[in-house]
């Protein structure tokens, strides 16, 4: 929206002022701010790890970087890692312990549908979306840092065009965050779908059926 | 038959004042298992007298994923990918025992190209692990600088890991009969690259934190575990080393080439958290020394023995292997019915045992050390939940 731009020059008396929506400034301070949660329960967690605290990867480019370890002071919960039932609760009171508003990053296979423990597990949860509102999904197992920061950029796109003060954390469809442009999800699951079907054909040895299998039986 | 189940319940305090000169009152808190120093989802149930802790119970089952009922519904190249998410630093070391389990069982040979790149693979994993570890443990005591210097390291190899294999963290790269695909042209010349690059970081280590004054007031004579304690619950891998067992199956059962290599088994003396400390930093040393005397001499052949296509059959018995990770023995236990899916898959983790012996040394503490502890055991909590 540009206010970066627009602002004044100090001293420059023609243009010390500047007229913007309060619902733009607010969110805009709002987008650049986010206070993440160390919440890490398994393999996504070293990853997140990896983006938010270490070397290499910088994250407070996108101000991100105050890292909290009480969700009362953190207003992003990065759910990095395997939610099984046991600790859906947990989850579930971390999140509303935290403040208005707030704003849920799922990262990983696990977070979005079960990932590699969708079968035959007796505990994990099918993704996290039954337990909390999520506003970005991150794929991949684990994502790399570079997914994570592009789950981060996507939530603050969707905080500066999709909020108002009168609707603070009101949110639209969850958003895949690494959906490639000019493409939509029913495509790629038909191209998916495709690639399937000609490449990844197992056989399983008991019923000699690919397709059932591939579905999980 | 019935028996009395032993709950939380059934936990009692004390009245106030019964062994302290002062009048105190004990009571239980929380730890965890949201909580940023129990690396994970662990939690701890502390028995507190003010700030000296009387009792640790560990409480687990937040992150238990059924992994070994999945593993019983899988094909055995399928259990592969399931062992990377148990103890996820030590990745390849758990690919690699699923393997040797699964070739012994259905009489699979490798050739010696395949053992080299697997012993390679597994000594650049324990780095990565051991650099992970020591920002983490620098992190716990209050130091951000090691956590930076740390992680820089281990980037390094995760680069080397994800030119050959894919993957950052969860590997799947050892399967019975071989490799997922030969090493990457250039990983003999960047593995030595990051082995003439780590040498004096390790060195680096040294003087940046381990001869530090408050690190090791910290570290040393904190949580002194003895040798007959670590052997009574169980503990392996470098827990059990520092407290001057020298018990390792690189050396005393040697799988892979580790046979033909020559390394020191690191051993501590006291067993208190600073001999668990130095023996990690030791073990970096050796690990350097393993991967140079076998990164020249990698034999040619193929990278894998038999067709993918075809099922595994291992004929029916109990079959039982285990091996070294960076943390500790992993066994692997495989029931098999003859079919294409083990009957019962069982893994025995090291970290579920390491966690047990902080019940005994976290004892007359006081909390801030219990972090400590905990951090020098280096627990991975999903290995423990499986």
């Amino acid at each position: 929206m540009g206010i970066e731009q627009t602002a004044p020059a100090p001293g420059d008396s023609n243009s010390n002022f500047l007229l913007t929506t309060l619902d733009d400034v607010v969110s805009w301070a709002r987008k650049n701010s986010l206070w993440p949660l160390t919440f890490g329960t398994s393999c996504c967690a070293i990853e997140m790890m990896m983006a938010t605290g270490a070397s290499r990867h910088d994250i407070s480019r996108f101000g991100a970087e105050v890292v909290r370890a009480t969700p009362r002071q953190a207003d992003l919960l990065i759910v990095a890692g395997t939610i099984v039932k046991r600790m859906a609760p947990v989850l579930r009171r971390l999140y509303e312990q935290m403040a208005e508003p707030r704003y849920v990053i799922a990262t990983g296979s696990c977070t979005i549908s079960g990932g590699p423990f969708i079968y035959h597990s007796y505990t994990t949860l099918r993704g996290i979306s039954d337990v909390v509102p999520v506003d970005v999904f991150v794929p991949g197992c684990p994502p790399r840092p570079e997914a994570l920061f592009y789950g981060i950029l996507t939530l603050q796109k969707l905080i500066q065009e999709e909020e108002t003060i009168g609707k603070p954390g009101y949110r639209r469809k969850p958003v895949t965050a690494a959906l490639p442009p000019n493409m939509s999800i029913d495509e790629i699951k038909e191209e998916m779908a495709k690639l399937l079907e000609q490449q990844a054909i197992v056989k399983d040895p008991l019923k000699g059926d690919s397709t059932e299998f591939m579905r999980g039986r | 038959m019935s028996v009395k189940v032993k709950t939380l319940d059934d936990l009692t305090l004390p009245p106030p004042g019964a062994d302290s000169p002062l009048s105190t009152q004990e009571y239980f808190i929380n730890m965890g298992p949201q909580h940023p120093a129990t690396h994970g989802v662990l939690r701890l149930l502390l028995r507190l007298d003010g700030e000296n802790v009387r009792e640790v119970i560990p409480v687990l089952g937040y992150i238990h994923r059924g992994i070994e009922k999945i593993g019983e519904n899988s094909s055995y190249r399928q259990t592969i990918h399931l062992v990377d998410r148990l103890d996820y630093l030590s990745a390849l070391m758990n690919n690699w025992v699923v393997s040797m389990v699964v070739e012994r069982a259905a009489g699979i040979e490798t050739n010696d190209r395949i053992e080299y790149i697997r012993t390679i693979m597994a000594e650049l994993q324990r780095l990565q692990s051991h650099t992970l570890w020591w920002g983490v443990i620098g992190m716990d005591l209050g130091a951000f600088t090691p956590f930076l210097y740390g992680f820089r390291d281990r980037e390094y190899a995760t680069d080397i890991f994800e030119e050959t294999i894919g993957a950052r963290l969860t590997m799947n790269y050892i399967q019975p009969g071989g490799l997922m695909n030969d090493i990457h042209p250039n990983f003999v010349k960047r593995t030595k690259e990051f082995l003439e690059y780590l040498k004096p970081k390790i060195d680096e280590y040294d003087e940046l934190v381990s001869g530090n004054a408050i690190i090791q007031k910290r570290l040393v004579n904190i949580g002194i575990l003895s040798a007959e304690d670590a052997i009574s619950f169980g503990t392996t891998g470098p827990v059990l080393r520092a407290s001057g067992v020298p018990y390792d199956l690189r050396k005393i059962e040697p799988y892979g080439v580790y046979g033909k290599v020559e390394f020191d088994v690191a051993v501590g003396q006291a067993g208190d958290s600073w001999d668990r400390y130095i023996v990690r930093v030791m073990e970096m040393r050796e690990s350097v020394k393993i991967i140079e005397q076998l990164i020249d001499n990698i034999p040619e052949g193929d990278y894998m023995t038999v067709k993918v296509a075809k099922a595994i059959k291992p004929p029916e018995g109990r079959y039982y292997g285990h091996l070294e990770t960076a943390r500790g023995v992993i066994g692997c236990f495989i029931v098999s019915d003859g079919k294409d899916k083990p009957y019962r898959f069982h893994l025995r983790t090291p970290n579920f045992n390491n966690l047990w012996c902080l019940t005994k040394i976290a004892k007359g503490w006081k909390i801030a050390d219990l972090v400590a502890i905990a951090s020098s055991l280096d627990i991975v909590i999903p290995d423990i939940d499986r």
